[in-house]
């Protein structure tokens, strides 16, 4: 009789999800005592709860922990993106109460559900067991069904609330599938030990349940990752979602789905990798180019920037497909860049909205550049960073990326990527040409800015120009965080 | 002095007159005017003891090498230098930013203060490309220099200026993501180190990947220069960009271009030069004749010279791929030339459309008695553009063409050379329909002549086209080392590729086919190379006529190779 064995509990490995759990849950009690006008504290709130989490993941730099008999590993890895997870967290969070209270949706289960996504897409970028991952990742989707129709008032925002529960639902399906057929083929969930098995059993790399089992588990990161042709919910849901959630949903989610996608297929599946890598070709370039190429043709502004982030999760895809430290590292970096530039795009879009999510279109912009310069400034350094053109941080993560493409040897990729990058230009320059060549229409009615939306605005401004100009010690901080 | 970071200095006085711009009033105009122009003027005065610190030695001088960023594979340097080549191109910025300034006084009434920190970002940006030693650092004040454009020309140009702006924009930039690619491509083949161009000099690379890597790197200078297919942006944005904008387009960006080519092109991939000159030379023969020929048919004076200056690009680029001493140093002098003359007829078509909001040539004629002046100035300009003996002109071209007859490149410089009466046509024919005449047009009666400033902005410029026409010695002096250097330096390695002496190249025999397709192509991106090799070749014949498309098209097969 096998005698079950109760793994080794170790806390260390979990403790920034615990306390932010802990935090998320005290807010839950706090907003009932918050008056229904002043919920903007609960922002703050979460906001220091996030910075204790921030403090205890990096904290535990340099001294990987493993906890759960393996289910969990706090390393570097996991620490960098958590990082990333959260400043994507506590920058949509800023621009959070202004937003809430112009469309009138300001009620307090709003911050709690943001933490506790956070705390799923935590669990996903340290987990190394599959069903650890998988309930991160539900733990994740479930917070994001709700924020995404938070808007009860707003048919779009319902729509957007549904249709990424479908969707999202049904691509959790292929995920579990693929985690069922591995686990039948290999008898494992953990990571590591089905990459042992693996290698123990050599037959097992043309055992179809084994093959077919890591196609769907990549089916399913690919609809999370909104990678081509898995992409069709997110320019609904990205528009649809209110706009907070959107920056949100563009970098955190996207983020953690990398880290559990980039851990899976590398722990658990290095004897496919050859197969992998080339399906990973084929979807940087479909995903590249789909979203740039619809992109073109976008009017709104959040629409457009949605399929832009399709077209960057492919950029991220290329270094994936490269499938060495510095594309590995490039992932990390990019993801990074990415919650600073885009979270920063979506803060000046919720500053000139209006009311309704009026305003949202390229031609509202008409003039902005002389009206309010210093916005307009902002959004052309952040959609500049977005088209990757030095020195922002987008040109680095860009460049980063290619050159693994270029290191491993796939020429081609590389090209269809800057060639792809070049297209984008024009839809970026297409908001510059309305800010700064059109006369506006109309006064703005300036809502004003509030002390959040600044210091996101902020924030996201200087890290994306610092990650431009000297992004030495944080790409080597993403170095050393893949060195597995 | 050499403790300065005088490099470093002068890349960085614009940007803090930049930043100080952004502290200004919105509306004290005059003021915004004077700093702006205080502030290119001090960089002026900055660069003044390049010329004087400078020792003809050839090597790069005023160095700063400070490491920048280290990560994974990567170093990258702040690596700062210049040598003769680069010398007289980095005063040409610095001297022809003021006069850019001085010349929108009164063009430009709005937006003053976003308009004078684009022109000063913008020579931040000219400035830094041309110092900057590391590729990279090179990479980025490349793609810094397009961003102010893009707006100067997008919010103070013409009717058309959108177009124009993103056509510029989306042109240029898929031509340097291109050389990004071949940069990477380059650095990996160079093994660890930094993105030093000094070390990538020393590399012997295999013909297949020359020819690779040479096709990304020409694509974004082409681009710049503009050659000849690759040129429709130019007119546009010429024609839609205000009179400054216009004036440093012409003088110092194409510029870019041909520098790119002596700096990075030429003495990076020597094999791929030989191979391609009969293309290169080709298509700038082409664009000689066939710039001139579109000059001549212009209506608008402003196209006309934006034409005319594709066409004295031809003549550059005929000079430094006939890839010896008078035709480099010829194509070097051609390019302060074009900048002096060409940024000089700018400036006169902006003094009319000021006064008059029009360029079409037939609204003017007999301008001469209403603007004796200005008709002075605007003929010796003239002639300088013509490269009347005695003008700056003269000179370039008869070095290019010396140059390029004494190289393999006759029968191209004998077809060229028909491009040196073209522009006596388009040009003379101009100032004739616009100058002399009967003043038949009754607007035209109440024209007024220059005023002092407008003088004072022409002359530094007319000084310039008669120094340059009569003693051209100091510049040529100061360029012949490194010209020389870099010439031998190609040279060598072509020899080297041949197994022959560089000496016993048959001049008419174009290229050296067959030895580059036997030596072992390596792994990567050359695989697909060596069957596109071949097909380059059939350039031998030098009257093979246009072997424009495999080039261009070659890339984008390169796709399937993953």
């Amino acid at each position: 009789m096998e005698t079950i064995a109760i793994p080794a509990i170790n806390l260390a490995a979990i403790m920034p999800e615990v306390i932010l759990s802990v935090v998320a849950m005290v807010l839950l009690l706090v907003n009932v005592f918050v008056p229904s006008e002043n919920k903007g504290y609960l922002a703050y709130l979460s906001i220091i709860g996030l910075a204790i989490t921030a403090a205890s993941t990096v904290s535990g730099w340099g001294a990987p922990q493993i906890g759960f008999g393996g289910a969990v590993m706090e390393d570097n890895f996991a620490i960098f993106f958590k990082v990333v997870l959260l400043f994507a967290a506590g920058l949509a969070i800023l621009i959070s109460d202004r937003y809430m209270s112009q469309e009138g949706c300001n009620s307090g289960e709003f911050y709690p559900l943001m933490l506790f996504a956070t705390v799923g897409m935590m669990f996903m970028a340290s987990g190394t067991d599959m069903m650890v991952i998988f309930l991160g990742l539900e733990l994740l989707s479930i917070c994001l069904y709700v924020l995404a129709g938070y808007n009860r008032d707003s048919v779009k925002s319902n729509e957007a609330g549904l249709k990424y529960f479908l969707l999202g639902a049904f691509s959790t399906g292929f995920l579990l599938y693929g985690m069922c057929l591995t686990y039948g083929a290999t008898g494992s969930t953990k990571l590591a030990a089905i990459a042992n098995y693996a290698i123990q059993n050599q037959a097992v790399a043309s055992n179809p349940f084994f093959v077919i089992g890591m196609l769907l588990i990549a089916v399913g990161f690919s609809f999370k990752v909104a990678a081509a042709p898995f992409h069709m919910w997110t320019p609904d849901v990205y528009q649809g979602a209110p706009t907070p959630v959107t920056a949100f949903m563009s970098a955190g989610p996207k983020a953690a789905a990398f880290a559990a996608f980039l851990r899976t297929m590398i722990f658990a599946f290095p004897m496919l990798k050859g197969n992998w890598t080339e399906l990973l070709w084929v979807l940087a370039v479909l995903t590249m180019t789909v979203g740039n190429v619809i992109a073109l043709s976008q009017d709104n502004v959040k629409r457009m920037l949605a399929y832009s982030s399709i077209a960057h999760a492919g950029y991220a895809l290329v270094g994936f497909t490269a499938c060495n430290a510095e594309g590995a590292a490039g992932i990390l970096f990019y993801m990074l860049s990415y919650t600073f530039m885009n979270i920063g795009a979506f803060a000046v879009v919720v500053l000139i909205g209006k009311k309704g999510e009026k305003n949202g279109n390229v031609q509202d912009l008409a003039g902005l550049g002389f009206k309010r310069p210093l916005l307009a400034v902002l959004l052309s350094v952040f959609l500049f960073s977005l088209a990757g053109i030095p020195p922002t941080a987008g040109f680095i993560g860009k460049f980063y990326l290619f050159s693994a493409a270029i290191k491993s040897g796939y020429i081609g990729l590389a090209i269809i990527g800057v060639l792809n990058s070049a297209a984008s230009v024009y839809y970026y320059l297409r908001v510059m040409v309305y800010m700064y060549f059109k006369e506006p229409q109309e006064d703005y009615e300036w809502a004003g800015v509030t002390p959040a939306v600044a210091l996101c605005l902020v924030i996201a401004l200087v890290s994306t120009l610092v990650l431009g100009v000297v992004p030495g010690t944080v790409l080597e901080l993403a170095q050393k965080a893949v060195q597995f | 002095m050499s403790q300065l970071p005088l490099l470093s200095i002068l890349t960085f006085l614009p940007l803090i007159g930049a930043i100080l711009l952004l502290f200004m009033p919105k509306n004290s105009h005059g003021a915004i005017r004077g700093l702006a122009l205080a502030v290119s003027a001090v960089t002026f005065v900055a660069s003044i003891p390049l010329i004087t610190g400078f020792n003809p030695t050839g090597g790069f001088q005023f160095v700063e090498n400070v490491p920048w960023i280290a990560a994974g594979p990567f170093q990258m340097s702040y690596h700062l230098g210049m040598d003769g080549i680069s010398l007289w191109l980095i005063i040409l910025t610095t001297f022809i930013m003021p006069i850019a300034i001085l010349s929108t006084w009164t063009a430009v009434e709005e937006k003053v203060k976003e308009y004078m920190i684009c022109l000063l970002l913008l020579e931040v940006g000219m400035i830094g490309s041309f110092v900057a030693l590391d590729l990279f650092l090179f990479y980025i004040y490349w793609e810094v220099m397009l961003i102010p454009m893009y707006f100067i020309i997008g919010i103070w140009g013409g009717k058309n200026r959108i177009y124009a702006a993103v056509k510029f924009f989306i042109y240029t930039m898929v031509g340097s993501l291109l050389m990004l690619v071949a940069l990477i491509a380059l650095y990996f083949k160079a093994g660890a180190g930094d993105f030093s161009i000094l070390r990538f000099y020393e590399l012997n690379l295999d013909p297949v990947t020359q020819t690779w890597m040479f096709l990304a790197f020409a694509l974004a200078f082409a681009i710049k220069v503009p050659m000849f297919p690759l040129h429709t942006w130019l007119p546009d944005a010429h024609t839609e960009a205000p009179t400054a904008g216009s004036v440093i387009l012409a003088a110092v960006l194409l510029k870019m271009g041909t520098y790119g080519y002596v700096r990075f092109a030429i003495p990076l991939f020597p094999d791929a030069q030989a191979k391609f000159m009969p293309l290169i030379a080709t298509l700038s023969v082409i664009g000689i004749v066939y710039a001139s020929l579109v000059a001549m048919v212009q209506q608008d004076v402003k196209k006309l010279v934006a034409y005319s200056s594709v066409a004295h690009l031809g003549f550059v680029m005929m000079g430094i791929f006939a890839l010896n001493q008078q035709g480099v140093a010829g194509g070097m002098l051609q390019m302060l030339n074009h900048g002096v003359s060409t940024g000089a007829l700018f400036l006169i078509v902006g003094f009319i459309y000021e006064r008059r909001h029009t360029r079409m040539i037939s609204d003017f004629g007999g301008l001469a008695k209403q603007m004796p002046i200005f008709a002075t100035i605007f003929m010796i300009v003239t002639f300088s553009s013509i490269g009347l003996p005695g003008t700056n002109g003269f000179v370039g071209e008869f070095l290019v063409l010396l140059g390029a007859f004494e190289s393999s490149m006759r029968p191209w410089a004998i077809i060229a050379t028909s491009g040196v009466i073209l522009s006596a046509v388009y040009m003379l024919w101009m100032f004739q329909r616009v100058m002399f005449g009967e003043l038949s047009n009754p607007k035209n009666q109440n024209l007024k002549d220059l005023n002092a400033r407008e003088i004072a902005i022409m002359i530094p410029l007319v000084v310039l086209i008669f120094v340059m026409g009569v003693y051209p010695r100091p510049f040529l002096d100061t360029m012949a080392p490194s010209i020389d250097n870099m010439i031998a330096q190609a040279k060598k390695k072509q020899a080297v590729a041949m197994n022959v002496p560089a000496g016993m190249i048959n001049p008419h025999a174009g290229i050296p086919g067959a030895p580059p397709i036997t030596m072992p192509a390596p792994a990567g991106e050359a695989a697909p190379a060596a069957q596109a090799a071949p097909a380059v070749p059939t350039a031998a014949n030098p009257h093979a006529g246009i072997p424009g498309a495999p080039p261009i098209e070659a890339p984008a097969a390169a796709p399937e190779n993953k």
